[in-house]
């Protein structure tokens, strides 16, 4: 199948990315350095394009009730200017994709999901609406990029008139950047350094990039690619669905009860509520190495005694504790924080201890 | 690209250089650059006895991870100590201060199987 290219492919081969297939696209993985590119976000300011995320609207006067029985928070908490994490769960235990929802106003919707999900996402949800909702799949026309870091706020002011740090975290306004009118300006991000996320139709999306990276000048922004992303999402324990999450995962096994609000009705929740009361075999823990060595996904978790206790779903060097830190399942006895586990890496048992996640404190 | 032609070059992208019958091995600018940030080199053989083409090592990058491969047969000699403790040598300078091991090459062991500059850009141009 022949990957798909986002409205900034040609602008990222100008800029010398590593370009890398990615869920159907091809995308940047890094410009420079990855380290480099990850401590600029940390510091100052990064620019990413994510426009592979799929995006989809529900709307009409059954919209609230399809989103509300298709998602596990509660949609009934959001107002407009709003938005929430959640997950879809599926029927058999675990979860179809993570997802953002954002109440653009009453009776319309916003879903944004991950791009590996789409067409998956797509047929769930028109097989689950029996309330005869509007969806409308806006993925292919849609941009999206991310500007995080501690002086995001600092360039994209200068572009815009609505007052940026009024924005609350996990809220947005949709306004006019660049000359740009209709830009959805969310303070939201996956890297756990503040910032916003733009998005905005593909025949703006070049126009808004320029703009925006040229306003960075003084802040020394640069674009920064999707292996930064993994490791400034690791670093907050952030969880990456086809990783940390997937079909055979619960919201409750991953540490999501906080948006598993079992008292509203949703797609499987009895279930949940009956695991939630009998208690979860297996947790996701974050673990930090002791010893010198690199966590990677698929990896082998073991007890003192040499068993295998789980495996690693996410892992790599963190370029801020510059030491191998990692996520993954472990039965729930071994999930408690400081307890010394077993990395196998290779044919060596590397020393590793169960942290509080996120790893680093913003 | 590139690629000093005073060196020898492993099809498994590594370059060597012999001097009398010891080969200090590092990995090509192609190599480091298709890596990305290097942070660890994991020299799993020490001391030991290598055939061609045995694992040697693991070198780690942020995002991934390579095993090193003996491109002649010997006796792991020397780790580089310096990139112990900055393993981005072997980023900014995969020919020169990041080396990665010397090798003392086994008695009539063959390294004609070897690329020169030439050979070597001819595997990894498209």
């Amino acid at each position: 199948m022949e990957l798909k290219k986002t409205a900034l492919y040609k602008k990222h081969i100008e800029l010398g990315a590593k370009m890398v297939p990615f869920a159907g696209y091809e995308m940047p993985l890094s410009y420079t350095s990855l380290i480099e590119e990850h401590k600029a976000v940390r510091n100052s300011v990064g620019m990413f394009d994510v426009s592979h995320m799929g995006e989809f609207m529900v709307k009409g006067p059954q919209a609230l009730s399809l989103v509300q029985k298709l998602t596990s928070n509660d949609v009934t908490k959001l107002s407009n200017g709003k938005a929430q994490y959640s997950c879809f769960p599926n029927k058999t235990g675990g979860i179809i994709d993570d997802l953002l929802v954002y109440q653009i106003k009453e009776e319309v919707y916003m879903l944004v999901v991950n791009a590996s999900n789409i067409v998956k996402d797509w047929d769930w949800i028109i097989k689950n609406n029996t309330e005869n909702a509007i969806v409308e799949n806006h993925s292919d026309n849609t941009s999206l990029f991310a500007l995080q870091g501690p002086l995001a706020l600092n360039v994209l002011q200068q572009l815009t008139k609505e007052q940026l740090s009024e924005i609350p975290y996990y809220s947005f306004r949709i306004g006019e950047v660049a000359g740009i009118s209709d830009v959805i300006i969310s303070a939201t991000g996956y890297t756990g350094s503040g910032g916003f996320e733009l998005y905005v139709s593909n025949e703006n999306a070049t126009a808004l990039w320029d703009a925006i990276i040229s306003a960075g000048t003084e802040e020394n922004i640069i674009p920064v690619g999707l292996g930064a992303r993994d490791t400034l999402r690791l670093e907050m324990g952030y969880c990456l669905y086809g990783n940390d999450i997937d079909d055979t995962t619960s919201p409750l096994e991953a540490g999501l009860s906080w948006i598993t609000k079992l008292d509203k009705p949703f797609i499987n929740a009895d279930y949940l509520a009956k695991q939630k009361q009998q208690g979860v075999q297996k947790k996701l823990v974050g673990f930090e190495m002791i010893e010198r060595g690199i966590p990677r996904k698929d990896y082998e978790i073991c007890n003192a005694a040499g068993e295998v206790i789980g495996k690693v779903t996410s892992g790599g060097q963190s370029p801020n504790l510059s030491k191998g830190i990692g996520m993954g399942y472990v039965s729930s006895s071994f999930s408690k924080i400081d307890t010394e586990i077993y990395i196998q890496i290779r044919k060596k048992k590397i020393k590793a201890v169960i942290k509080k996640l996120p790893f680093i404190k913003i | 690209m590139n690629l000093p032609k005073n060196l020898k070059y492993s099809k498994d992208h590594e370059w060597v250089i012999i001097k009398d019958n010891i080969a200090t091995v590092g990995i090509t600018d192609f190599a480091q650059k298709e890596l990305g940030d290097i942070v660890f080199f994991d020299l799993e053989t020490l001391d030991e006895e290598v055939k061609e083409d045995d694992v040697i090592g693991t070198i780690e990058a942020v995002k991934t991870v390579s095993d090193i491969f003996s491109p002649v047969a010997g006796t792991v000699v020397e780790l580089n100590e310096k990139i112990e403790t900055d393993p981005e040598l072997v980023n900014s300078d995969p020919y020169g201060e990041g080396w990665l091991v010397k090798i003392e090459i086994e008695e009539g062991a063959s390294t004609e199987h070897l690329l020169d500059s030439n050979g070597y850009k001819a595997l990894v141009t498209p």
